[in-house]
């Protein structure tokens, strides 16, 4: 028996703005904060709001969305990389090491970062999967073995130079771009790992038995997940993108050795922003790169009301819990 | 007769043989290596003087007593990463209101183990009543006390009296005070897990929420304790600190990474990172683990950045050689 119900035309009209709004509520969050911060930074510095102000910003912003979403990965797989922050000063500072102002061997150093970055990923990978140490400790020694290890190559100080070719990636531009005029040589770097991480990650076989190990890596292996190579995968993944937001941290900031430091915490907090699900099962690759934009216009709107850089962090801290305790009271809704 | 009391005669054994946890033997083998090696390639003083033995200990001391509060909210399947935090606030706080009088050591140590106290507080209503994921929750709070401090305070503020710092040099008899703390806190810490209902319940919370739940427990009232606990043990550890540096400053904390040391010294005392298992008597050799191995490597003269280093590889391998024999999978 089937009926057929004729709204009359009033109630149609509540009924799509029902549709409507069950539309809005399935925005994730970071969207609308997002642009609320960025009204709020457009207001207080104009120059924000332009075409050139946007692509600063997210030239600026481009390693720290490109870390958090590698994070991702391993977050969705139901661990954390905690390794990140000081492969970005290894990075770093191995390449001026090897480079040493010759611009011949800017290829050379970035290959030997990305075979280091691949073989840290490994190791993380096998220690995690086969030696079965939990990620929060077996990334924790990492960040202490290449924090030190940096140390040690380099006798505590950086030495040698970013030749300039190096540097073009994380702060040249490309000029003569139609409509742009020049246009900031990391957005495409950001924009191209992001699409790749993307189709990895939503398009692909991996991606989803990446969330099903981290929704249930019990259920994934009986299903047929090799459970312990997507986690490797996921870790050489998140150390792969590492390197590259660490040869635009050093491209765009010069060699230090603090360059990295607090960048893992940084990353993480950005993939939770973006509604990531610490110890996995749930994320989006577009909706933790808008997280770690939200989290660097934040900090630009901190800086432009005048609040002194300790204070800022205080502020961060109140937007990560604030941002946790919001999802976790929609997702509790949903059940 | 029934099964209920093979149960607890199982139980029972079971207790017996937690008594003496796995890393103690992890313990002796790395005292063992580290006295050879100083034999061999240095002057072999860790045998012949007492006071290297000693430096272990008091170099254990602060660390050790922060690791006892980390192993009750590890023990309850949470985590703490603001201790190191607490720890800054607590020194400057204390040496603050001491301001070098020593009428004011009682009112300073009551005001800094309140705020330690209002601190896990907040950490544990987060966690249960908001539902934060333990990680972020107090990553944020740590996040928070940081910038408080750091826009604050930008150098060594005030100073705490002669006799408070008693308790960082003092001894009685042969013993240095600070030992009686660190051993009264662990065996404070040992007796309320083994022979209190909160610390059954604590265990039984920290193996599943759901089930303690259901078998009526108050779960949340259980977590909150255990962070108040935590950051009591981070005041604590604060004040041992305070009263051996003399004064107080905000990166006192951070510069000894008492949080991820703590976690790590926990873990390697094998209590769980999932919760439900553990103990503060793993959490000490654990504590004195690292001890040593900082002694011997500096016996042997290693290199500052090399010794960080070791000891990544160490803290890797020395989880890694119990949880590699665990059926269930990491992550």
């Amino acid at each position: 028996m089937s009926t057929i119900v004729n709204n009359p035309p009033a109630e149609q009209g509540t009924r799509q703005l029902k549709l409507f709004w069950n539309w809005i509520k399935k925005i994730p969050p970071v969207y609308p904060i997002f642009l609320a911060v960025a009204i709020g930074v457009s207001q207080l510095n104009p120059n924000f709001a332009s075409t050139a102000g946007i692509l600063a910003f997210l030239r600026r912003s481009s390693p720290l969305a490109i870390l958090a979403m590698g994070q991702l990965f391993v977050l969705a797989s139901g661990g954390f990389d905690l390794s990140q922050g000081s492969l970005v000063t290894l990075t770093i500072i191995g390449s001026s090491l090897i480079i040493y102002n010759n611009d011949e061997y800017t290829y050379i150093s970035i290959l030997i970062m990305m075979g280091m970055g691949i073989l840290v990923g490994l190791v993380n990978g096998f220690v995690v999967s086969y030696l079965k140490v939990p990620s929060l400790i077996a990334t924790l020694g990492m960040l202490l073995l290449l924090k030190g290890g940096g140390l040690f190559w380099t006798g505590g100080a950086p030495k040698g130079y970013l030749s300039e070719n190096y540097r073009y990636f994380g702060r040249g531009y490309i000029e003569n771009v139609p409509y742009f005029g020049r246009f900031p040589m990391a957005v495409i770097i950001f924009i191209a790992v992001g699409l790749i991480l993307m189709i990895i990650f939503h398009k692909t076989n991996l991606g989803k038995q990446i969330l099903a190990i981290g929704d249930n890596p019990q259920a994934a292996r009986l299903s047929g997940v090799k459970v312990k190579q997507v986690r490797m995968i996921a870790f050489v993944i998140s150390a792969i993108a590492t390197v590259i937001a660490g040869i635009m941290i050093g491209g765009y900031g010069g060699t230090s050795m603090e360059a990295g430091e607090g960048l893992e915490m940084q990353s993480v907090s950005a993939a939770v922003i973006g509604g990531a699900l610490l110890l996995g099962g749930k994320g989006s690759v577009p909706n933790v790169a808008f997280g770690a934009l939200t989290l660097d216009a934040i900090v630009s709107l901190l800086n432009l009301l005048g609040l002194p850089k300790p204070y800022r962090d205080a502020v961060q801290g109140l937007i990560i819990i604030g941002a946790v305790a919001y999802a976790a009271i929609t997702s509790r809704k949903r059940e | 007769m029934t099964t209920e009391s093979i149960a607890t005669k199982q139980i029972k054994k079971e207790k017996l043989t937690q008594r003496i946890p796995q890393v103690y033997y992890f313990l002796v083998i790395i005292t063992v290596l580290g006295i050879t090696l100083d034999q061999i390639f240095a002057n072999g003083n860790i045998l012949s003087s007492p006071t290297i033995l000693l430096n272990i200990l008091i170099r254990s001391v602060a660390l050790g007593i922060v690791a006892v509060g980390q192993t009750f909210v590890m023990i309850g399947a949470s985590i703490d990463l603001s201790v190191a935090y607490t720890i800054s606030l607590t020194s400057v706080m204390t040496s603050l209101i001491m301001q070098g009088d020593p009428s004011r050591v009682p009112m300073a140590i009551g005001i800094v183990l309140l705020i330690g106290a209002f601190v896990g507080l907040i950490n544990g209503l987060l966690i249960t009543k908001l539902n934060v994921n333990a990680f972020i929750a107090t990553l944020g709070t740590g996040l928070v006390i940081k910038g408080f401090l750091n826009g604050t305070f930008t150098n060594w503020s005030g100073s705490v009296p002669r006799s408070f710092q008693a308790l960082g040099y003092d001894k009685l008899g042969p013993i240095p005070l600070s030992l009686f703390l660190l051993a009264g806190v662990v065996l404070i810490g040992w007796v309320i897990l083994s022979w209190t209902k909160f610390g059954a319940h604590l265990y039984a919370v920290g193996g599943s929420v759901q089930i303690g739940r259901l078998s009526g427990l108050r779960t949340d009232r259980v977590i909150i304790i255990a962070h108040v606990i935590c950051s009591i043990t981070a005041v604590l550890s604060g004040l041992f600190i305070v009263s051996r540096l003399g004064s107080g400053a905000p990166w006192v904390g951070p510069d000894g990474v008492y949080d991820l040391e703590s976690i790590a010294t926990t873990v390697i005392g094998g209590t769980a990172l999932s919760g439900g298992r553990g103990g503060v008597l793993g959490t000490l050799a654990g504590v004195l683990i690292f001890g040593v191995i900082d002694t011997v490597f500096n016996q042997l003269g290693i290199d500052t950045f090399l010794k960080t280093v070791l000891r990544g590889a160490i803290i890797i391998l020395a989880v890694a050689s119990y949880s590699i024999r665990s059926k269930r999978e990491a992550a």
